[in-house]
């Protein structure tokens, strides 16, 4: 009993990792309809954020260092936010309604938001800064002079190819500077130290171990969720988002702010994968690569919890996390010690972490067979719903 | 000019055949030839996206278990690669000592010629049918095969007395007629083969768009509801595009592997199954010949930016997504032939504006 | 390039301009000096194996240093083999290989783990037992290296009480932690194989779930200096790990390789044993070309590389017909300094044995390329 207990545990704490990881998701793709495949690299730039806040408060030491977690908690949530806010403003807003597009470019993103982290320096901030400040200058000076004659279009483009140009030299001489030239983080994974009070285990109940981190993340994946319900129920602007989702036309007409309301509610998503992130660096390694080992789980959890829908979302991440830990534990063969002979085998087969993820995703794909639209369906009668 | 039109594709197989083969050394041949494969995969892409508007995320699958099937009969057969009970050396380090049962058939060389596109089809029908009788499209379809790719990725990867695992199966120090597979001889015929196989191909893709099937698929592509309505049903015409789908990717990981002399779970990966998306996306979607403009222009580009500077690659594939996905959602061929490049010097005033209904012209033509 | 692979370049490229530096490879009368063509293989194998035949067929290059993982190797085996040139290779791996065309100066198996695993049976089986929990990552180095620690095991009549094997790149370990608490209730010999990123979750996780290193020794074979960077000293002090070079080993050799890297790449740098074998393997085939008088004979080249010596960081070191690098044994404690402690030395190389002897399937073979026979790569002795 004892063992099938911390099992659970083991279940939730996979689970609320998943959930945390997926909340700020089925909030985009569940309200806006935008597959963000660049989600799990948001989370990645909430870790980096971690990363940065650590590095800052190191100097101060004692107890003011251990109280950076929180502080690097919120920063997390507001840099990613604000990041998310702008890719919003530029890109996603071109490709509403077009969801297949959208994917293909938000991965162009995600690739390029990986590659920055690995090789971002001052000299190529420097470089950036430069290419965007030519960019709009250029595009600001040819528009006022030209923006009715047919060939503006091409002539704009070509004053972006330049200004890229003239960054990309920018960089190159910038990097000249050996100061200047040295990588921020590096393609190397870094080292985020969990405060004191975290690292340990929290005592024990029962004979069963209490890990303090990981009691920490369901503590904090539940608040999450609950800020999150509280807003999109409670709040004005919540109001506003379920109002855009439900009938963007007719909100419009009713005077929201639609433009605004896409922005918040992409913003408030991906601010939530940061936090995801920054609570991920306690578990394992923050390096540029940490988005891709979740992302496909989130997906996971929101088509077999059901399109927008946050119980939905609660309940199949805690599924997966505790069918991941039962199966790959092996567990059942100790509860249930004799079983016949092939069961055995079967169970021994998918004992492994690799199989129990293989058996994941085919349970995924059979439950589908029976309920399409994920455990709790969105009621409609569109014929595409 | 209507005779030279029809000449260009018999110019460019010839160019392919003989004047490639001859310019290049052996290695860019090799990678033209792999180029080339891929441009099948692309092709196959093209069939469910482009003209029937399933974005897969997951063909990789099909990709690799036609790489597989070919390897594993080639391990099979090469003498120098078997360990001392007769089977390939590498079921020694994890001490499997008998052959795993289904790798019996993969000693018939004709058993893996007809394996390595039924497989992957059979696996495309069986996966397709269960996910297009249950209505799930759109994004749903390219999550689910995601998953599934997942899936098939996990069991090779951990799976090291069936496939090796993580290593993946080698082709270049089998043999095959006598020959190393990987010698210089055997690649140029396997850069043929490709060339041939790849006009096949297109024109497997030209019979199913073309005449009332193709409409079909065109159908299902811009409103499946409404095909329904008229009494269709779609299940069948989706399974079976599908399939020949999945077996045109076998039949590409298998010319693949050969040439790269390696199969391994990494063809499996997520951002390889994406990867093959964008080929398609670049080149045109829509169009036969775009595919295989865009697999061998972005892998040409992949080839040429990775080697001269590394770290600059993921950001120019990146931009490349974006660019292609905001500004030319119709690719290459589909702006030259949609009469990009005309409306491109028309705007400078180069070539004569065709204004048939001048005031039409001011507002903005929707792009769907 | 993932993990501490970028310090293999960057170590490589010190080691060359070292030596165009001293006037560069003399070759008969002539003196030439390298110049290296730098691809990625991007933790990729199949990019590996494009990689290697771009260096070769387009490149022509004189021999190809590279590889990380065992994969990444055995992607490219095949290309050397069928092209006939020449990979070094500097990373400790499971053996159970032995390729004309690539010299390995990293551990087998009995230069790392099985004096390891004999220092564990020494030091702790009379209060925890002769048994052994192994964890390692899936693929091919851990699942290869776990057989021969489990027949060493058995040969020493001890028990393998549990082994799991994450993916690559995996950062969920709950289920392992499970298992091992249910395996060694009161604490018990871990031995850890795991690659790359999932060390983080593993060393973080161990700690968050009390299992303590004093009642559970750690003993693993992929973490150095440079990893404990990227775990946080804090997870791994008190755990060992077994090398043929430490940062902390003290003799003029070491530290003056260490000073020349931080002079180089920064003083927070830190260097360790796979940094140190790529560093000798370019030393190794200067050696060998200026002996040969070729660098374009690769055939002389080979022969010649046969019984080169190099006085390494570690101490010297001599290439064996097996292809293979005698190497120094260490083991170490990790402190909370990020460097190790030197528990044991064994001072003298040990030379290398490709073929295992624990198991079955390997044991009496050898391999020797200076013999004219068609299986010298594995015959029986």
């Amino acid at each position: 009993m004892e063992l099938f207990f911390s099992q659970i545990l083991d279940g939730l704490s996979i689970g609320s990792v998943l959930l945390l990881a997926a909340t700020g998701l089925a909030i985009v793709f569940g309200l806006m309809g935008v597959i963000n495949l660049a989600h799990g690299e948001f989370m990645m730039l909430g870790a980096y954020v971690t990363y940065v806040v650590q590095s800052a408060f190191k100097p101060m030491g004692g107890v003011i260092f251990e109280l950076y977690f929180p502080v690097s908690l919120v920063l997390a949530f507001l840099v990613t936010a604000l990041v998310g806010v702008l890719l919003e403003r530029t890109l996603i807003r071109q490709l509403y309604g077009r969801p297949l597009e959208t994917l293909l470019a938000t991965w162009g993103v995600s690739l390029i938001l990986i590659q920055l982290i690995r090789s971002v320096s001052t000299a190529m901030m420097l470089g950036i800064i430069v290419g965007v400040v030519i960019g709009f200058f250029l595009s600001k000076l040819l528009g006022a002079k030209f923006s009715e004659k047919p060939f503006f279009t091409y002539l704009n483009g070509l004053g972006w190819a330049i200004a890229i140009g003239l960054g990309l030299i920018a960089v190159n001489v910038f990097d000249q500077i050996r100061p200047l030239s040295k990588a921020w983080f590096g393609p190397r994974n870094i080292d985020v130290t969990a405060p004191k009070w975290l690292q340990g285990s929290w005592g024990a109940i029962g004979g069963i171990e209490l890990p303090g981190l990981r009691i920490f993340i369901i503590l904090l994946s539940a608040l999450l969720l609950l800020a999150t319900f509280w807003f999109l129920n409670k709040s004005v602007w919540g109001l506003r988002i379920r109002a855009v989702t439900q009938n963007r036309q007719m909100s419009n007409c009713l005077g929201i702010p639609t433009d605004r309301v896409d922005s918040i509610t992409f913003g408030i998503g991906s601010g939530l994968a940061g936090v995801a992130g920054c609570a991920i660096t306690l578990l394992g390694s923050v390096g540029p690569n940490l988005g891709a080992a979740y992302i496909v789980s989130c997906f996971m959890v929101i088509v077999l919890g059901g399109v927008g829908n946050l119980l939905g979302t609660v309940l199949a991440s805690l599924l997966l996390g505790i069918i991941q830990s039962v199966i790959g534990s092996g567990t059942l063969l100790t509860i249930f010690p004799d079983m016949p002979l092939a069961a055995k085998g079967v169970i021994e087969f998918f004992a492994t972490t690799s199989m129990s993820l293989v058996l994941v995703f085919i349970f995924i794909i059979v439950f589908l067979q029976f309920r399409p639209n994920g455990m709790f369906p969105q009621k409609g009668r569109s014929v595409d719903a | 000019m209507k005779l030279f039109q029809r000449l260009v594709p018999w110019i460019l197989l010839a160019i392919a055949l003989f004047i490639l083969p001859a310019a290049l050394d052996d290695f860019r041949l090799n990678l033209f030839g792999r180029y080339f494969a891929l441009s099948i995969t692309a092709l196959a892409i093209d069939l469910i996206w482009g003209y029937t508007g399933l974005l897969s995320l997951g063909q990789g699958i099909f990709f690799a278990l036609g790489g597989y099937a070919v390897a594993m009969n080639l391990m099979l057969n090469t003498k120098s690669l078997a360990g001392g009970n007769g089977i390939p050396k590498f079921f020694e380090n994890y001490g499997v000592a008998q052959l795993p049962f289904f790798w019996q058939p993969f000693w018939s060389p004709l058993f893996t010629l007809i394996a390595l596109w039924v497989i992957p089809a059979a696996v495309a029908g069986v996966v397709g049918w269960l996910i297009f009788r249950n209505r799930i499209k759109g994004v749903y379809f390219s999550i689910i095969t995601q998953a599934a790719l997942m899936v098939f990725f996990h069991f090779f990867n951990g799976q090291q007395k069936l496939f090796d695992g993580t290593n993946g199966l080698k082709t270049s120090t089998t043999e095959l007629f006598g020959q190393l597979v990987g010698s210089p001889d055997m690649q140029v015929w396997f850069y043929r083969l490709t060339v041939l196989l790849l006009p096949l191909a297109f024109l497997v893709c030209r019979y199913f768009t073309s005449g009332r099937f193709g409409d079909a698929l065109i159908a299902i592509r811009d409103d499946e509801s409404r095909l329904r309505f008229a009494g269709f049903n779609p299940v069948p015409f989706k399974t079976i595009v599908f399939l020949v789908a999945g077996a045109l990717c076998g039949i590409s990981g298998a010319l693949y592997t050969v040439q790269s002399g390696i199969v391994s779970p990494q063809y499996m990966s997520i951002s390889f199954s994406i990867e093959m998306v964008i080929w398609v996306a670049v080149g045109g979607r829509g169009t036969l010949v775009g595919p295989i403009i865009g697999a061998t222009v972005v892998n040409y580009l992949r080839s040429l930016v990775s080697e001269a500077l590394p770290e600059a690659w993921l950001f120019v594939q990146g931009a490349l997504f974006i660019f292609v996905v905001v500004l030319m959602p119709d690719g290459i061929y589909g702006w030259i032939t949609k009469g990009g490049f005309r409306t491109f010097l028309a705007a400078f005033g180069i070539a004569k504006k065709s204004n048939t209904y001048p005031q039409l012209d001011k507002e903005a033509i929707p792009v769907d | 390039m993932a993990i501490s692979e970028t310090t293999l370049k960057e170590v490589e490229e010190m080691a060359i301009k070292e030596i165009n530096d001293a006037g560069g490879v003399k070759v008969g009368d002539k003196s030439y000096k390298i110049v290296p063509v730098i691809e990625d293989g991007a933790s990729d194998w199949p990019t590996f194996a494009e990689k290697a035949q771009k260096l070769i067929d387009s490149d022509k290059v004189a021999v190809v240093f590279g590889g990380w993982t065992s994969a990444s190797r055995k992607a490219m085996l095949p290309v050397f083999e069928s092209k006939n040139h020449m990979l070094f290779y500097p990373i400790q791996y499971e053996g159970q290989e032995c390729s004309r065309n690539i010299f390995y100066t990293g551990a087998v198996p009995n230069q790392q783990a099985e004096p390891a695993v004999q220092w564990l049976m020494d030091k702790f089986s009379g209060e925890l037992g002769k048994k052994v929990y192994l964890v390692g990552s899936d693929y091919v180095y851990p699942r290869t290296a776990n057989t021969i620690i489990k027949e060493q095991m058995k040969a020493l009549g001890g028990e393998t009480v549990g082994e799991d094997y994450i993916p690559l790149g995996n950062t969920e370990v709950a289920p392992i932690i499970a298992k091992i608490k249910k395996a060694f209730p009161d604490g018990g010999i871990i031995i850890n194989t795991l690659n790359g990123d999932s060390n983080v979750a593993l060393f973080k996780q161990f700690k968050a779930s009390g299992i303590d290193p004093a009642k559970y020794p750690i003993m693993s074979f992929s973490i150095a200096e440079e990893e404990i960077r990227q775990i946080g000293p804090e997870y791994t002090t008190g755990t060992y790990a077994a090398w043929n070079f430490f940062m902390s080993l003290d003799t003029p050799a070491s530290k003056k390789f260490t000073a020349d890297f931080q002079a180089m790449y920064g003083a927070d740098r830190v260097t360790g044993d796979p940094a140190e074998s790529a560093y000798n393997m370019v030393y190794l085939w200067k050696n060998a070309v200026e002996k040969a008088g070729t660098f374009e004979d690769l055939d002389k080249v080979r022969t010649d590389m046969i019984g080169i010596t190099f006085a390494a960081p570690q101490g010297e070191i001599k290439m064996f017909p097996n292809h293979h690098t005698s190497e120094r044994v260490l083991i170490g404690e990790a402190e909370n300094s990020g460097q190790f402690k030197i528990l044991y030395d064994s001072v003298k190389a040990i030379p290398p044995i490709p073929w295992n002897q624990f198991v079955p399937e390997t044991k009496g073979f050898t391999c020797d390329w200076t013999q004219d026979r068609p299986d010298a790569g594995k015959f029986k002795m």
